[in-house]
């Protein structure tokens, strides 16, 4: 491609002007909030809720690494700790990963990428935040009445017969949430079908839509399955009808197959949006369409399908049978294809690229390596021997943390900055947002790496204490573990400052080629003034380099 | 606000023609659920053996269908429509399916 080795000249923001009408001061008044259709107010109404939970989540990471700070169990008694961890995770996994690029950045620009004034169906949109917002209370009300200690992985007859905390609430909250990231991708299908504009056909999508519309169809078909399960889970614990209980004729096991049913999809629920987003920054600072455009497209597509048929991976040493363990680990193998594909196609969309360094490319960066040992490591335990070895030890906290936080929060914050400008008018300060990124780099591997190196000798995960002779690696996890809380501070801060004193952004402040930033930013509350006609493909610079005038319609 | 419904393509989401369904249908089929519940109780004293279960499953599947053909609208509905309920049926049966590979196999043992 010509316009490839063109080192780029950003606009000139100096005499950028943010429009007067926009999405955020069209109506005033929390009422115009909280009964909005506006697909763009209800993902920055989303965009706070899981903030607050990710903070939350953050709260009950950073005790438990104080916990294993030292082999005893010094901070927290046992049990405290078995909930600390386990509310951790449910809060970070259901409130905090799934929703959190689709809720947010999915809900404000998919109609805006493929050119429509909305979602499909803004009511259901909204009724999916509340319903996102109840699931939340009834999580946040299980901890606040005594906490829940199932793991979020909720293991019968664990969760049915043993415990005394407040297992059916948190349950409840998680399958009403479930219904909010139903409702999410069921909307997000319905609009990607039927809302295009002219002559945005499949193959014009950027990639973000796809990523997003195979996520949706992991929503859709698999989060009934968990609800279902959480149901079962409930009805044994309060009048015990027996599906998961031998005595009874029923089978724990099949517990772990409901679950993991859904919970396989799930991790890719998360990743799949965060890969989204991953093509979009990577293609817009190398300035370069991304190789293979179809291969990543089907991708998306294969992972979504494939991720169906993996999940006995996750039961290996838990008395299944042999053969069908067999296949399933077969299957693992092959799943780690479609996401391999990913990854090799953006490095080659690098090649030759005239690429530049802005905060979002640094955290696509650190995801591309993250999230390949995550990947990598995933492989390791996909393999029915080794796995034997490693399962429930930190081996597997650290796979899935490389690919979840290493993965998913990479290209979250990539995401956030890189659309900042146009969620908000302004950007965000490059230089300190720089350094957070290489700050939270740094302090992911300090925090995440000695865990496979503990996993492997042996340490198990879930316990409140541990030998002595971990201790070494267990404190630079936890040195590690406060940089990457600086790293996440950092953002909390400079965000909100850049509302006021950031510089005015202008309509499109890194030259891309999505159709979100030909509007204004922010954008009009109808997103277009007129419904725009698509002639060109995804990622298609000489397209916009030809443009006479990129800040088209500063219409106010 | 804005109205996002009434602009291009989503109209006809909202206010797609509706089949009529005539009460005789819906008392139709509700008759004939009624009578396949009678049924499944009737069966389930009966002692078949392995058949119970599988007579139970099947009638219930029956019911199950007449319910989204009918009381959903699915018969009446876009081959769109079928086909997103096809592949709910399909993740189904591959959770059944794939799940009965370690039930069916469990008691072989180490190969
Ligand atoms: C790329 C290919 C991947 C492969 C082959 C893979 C494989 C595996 C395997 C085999 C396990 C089970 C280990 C055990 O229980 O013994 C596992 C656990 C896990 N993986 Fe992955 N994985 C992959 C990607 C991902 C991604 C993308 C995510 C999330 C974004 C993820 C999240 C998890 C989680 C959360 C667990 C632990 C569940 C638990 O027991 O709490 N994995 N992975
Ligand atoms: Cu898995």
């Amino acid at each position: 491609m010509s316009s490839a080795n063109t080192i780029v000249q950003l606009p000139d923001q100096s005499t950028a002007q943010l429009p007067r009408k926009h999405y955020l001061n069209q109506e005033l008044g929390l009422k115009s909030w909280l009964l909005t259709g506006d697909h763009k107010r209800i993902a920055m109404l989303y965009l706070f809720s899981i903030t607050f939970f990710f903070f939350i989540g953050g709260a009950f990471a950073s005790l438990i690494r104080l916990q294993l700070l030292t082999p005893g169990s010094d901070l927290l008694a046992p049990d405290t700790y078995n909930k600390v961890f386990s509310m951790h995770g449910i809060v970070m996994i259901f409130l905090f990963l799934v929703p959190s690029v689709p809720a947010t950045l999915g809900n404000f620009l998919i109609p805006i990428m493929i050119g429509a004034k909305d979602l499909a169906f803004p009511k259901i949109n909204l009724l999916s935040w509340y319903l996102f917002v109840a699931g939340g209370l009834f999580i946040l009300a299980a901890m606040i009445l005594g906490g829940v200690d199932t793991g979020w992985t909720f293991t019968t007859p664990l969760s049915t017969h043993y415990l005394n905390t407040h297992v059916v609430t948190a349950a409840l909250g998680i399958f009403i949430a479930g219904f909010a990231s139903i409702l999410t991708g069921l909307n997000f299908i319905v609009t990607i079908h039927r809302m295009r504009a002219p002559g945005m056909t499949w193959f014009r999508l950027p990639l973000f839509v796809w990523g997003h519309y195979a996520a949706s169809i992991l929503m859709v078909l698999g989060t009934p399955v968990l609800a279902i399960t959480l149901v079962l889970v409930a009805l044994e614990r309060t009048i015990g009808i027996g599906v998961f209980d031998p005595t009874k004729g029923g089978d724990p096991l099949l517990f772990q197959h409901l679950f993991w049913f859904y919970s396989h999809p799930a991790v890719y629920i998360m990743i799949l949006p965060g890969m989204a987003v991953i093509s979009e920054v990577i293609s817009t600072f190398s300035r370069k369409r991304i190789f293979g455009y179809t291969a990543v497209a089907f991708s998306s597509v294969a992972i979504a399908i494939f991720g169906f048929f993996v999940w006995e991976h996750h039961m290996f040493i838990m008395g299944v049978s042999n053969y069908s363990a067999l296949v399933f680990s077969l299957l693992t193998m092959l799943v780690a294809v479609p996401s391999a594909i990913k990854i090799f196609n953006w490095s080659a969309t690098l090649y030759k690229g005239s690429i530049t360094f802005e905060t979002p490319m640094l955290y696509a960066f650190g995801f591309l390596g993250l999230f390949t040992i995550g990947g990598l490591t995933g492989v390791f335990l996909g393999s029915m021997g080794m796995d034997v070895h490693l399962t429930e030890t930190y081996f597997i906290v650290a796979h899935f943390h490389f690919v979840m936080v290493g993965g998913m929060l990479m290209a979250y914050l990539a995401g956030m900055h890189f659309w900042w400008p146009k969620i908000t008018g302004r950007m965000y300060p490059e230089a300190i947002s720089k350094l957070a990124a290489v700050v939270t780099f740094i302090g992911f591997i300090f925090t995440f790496f000695p865990q496979f190196i503990l996993g492997y000798l042996g340490m198990p995960r879930r316990y409140a204490s541990y030998p002595p002779e971990f201790q070494v690696l267990n404190v630079l996890s936890t040195a590690g573990a406060s940089i990457l809380a600086v790293g996440y501070l950092l953002p909390m801060l400079y965000m909100p400052w850049s509302l006021k004193y950031g510089k005015i952004a202008g309509n499109n402040p890194w030259q891309a080629t999505g159709l979100e930033w030909q509007i204004t930013s922010p954008p009009l509350t109808e997103n277009f003034v007129e419904t725009p006609i698509v002639d060109h493909e995804a990622y298609d610079y000489e397209w916009l380099a030809n443009q006479t005038e990129h800040e088209v319609k500063t219409v106010g | 606000m804005s109205h996002p419904e009434s602009q291009h393509g989503s109209m006809d989401l909202e206010h797609q023609e509706h089949h009529v369904v005539g009460p005789k249908v819906y008392l139709l089929i509700f008759f004939t659920l009624l009578v396949c519940t009678g049924l499944t109780t009737w069966v389930a004293f009966i002692d078949l053996g392995v058949l119970n279960p599988v007579i139970a499953l099947a009638i219930a599947c029956f019911k199950a269908g007449l319910v989204v053909l009918f009381f959903m609208h699915i018969h009446y509905s876009s081959k769109l429509l079928k086909l997103t309920v096809a592949s709910g049926l399909f993740m189904f049966l591959v959770l059944i399916t794939m799940t009965l590979s370690d039930y069916i196999s469990r008691a072989w043992g180490l190969w």
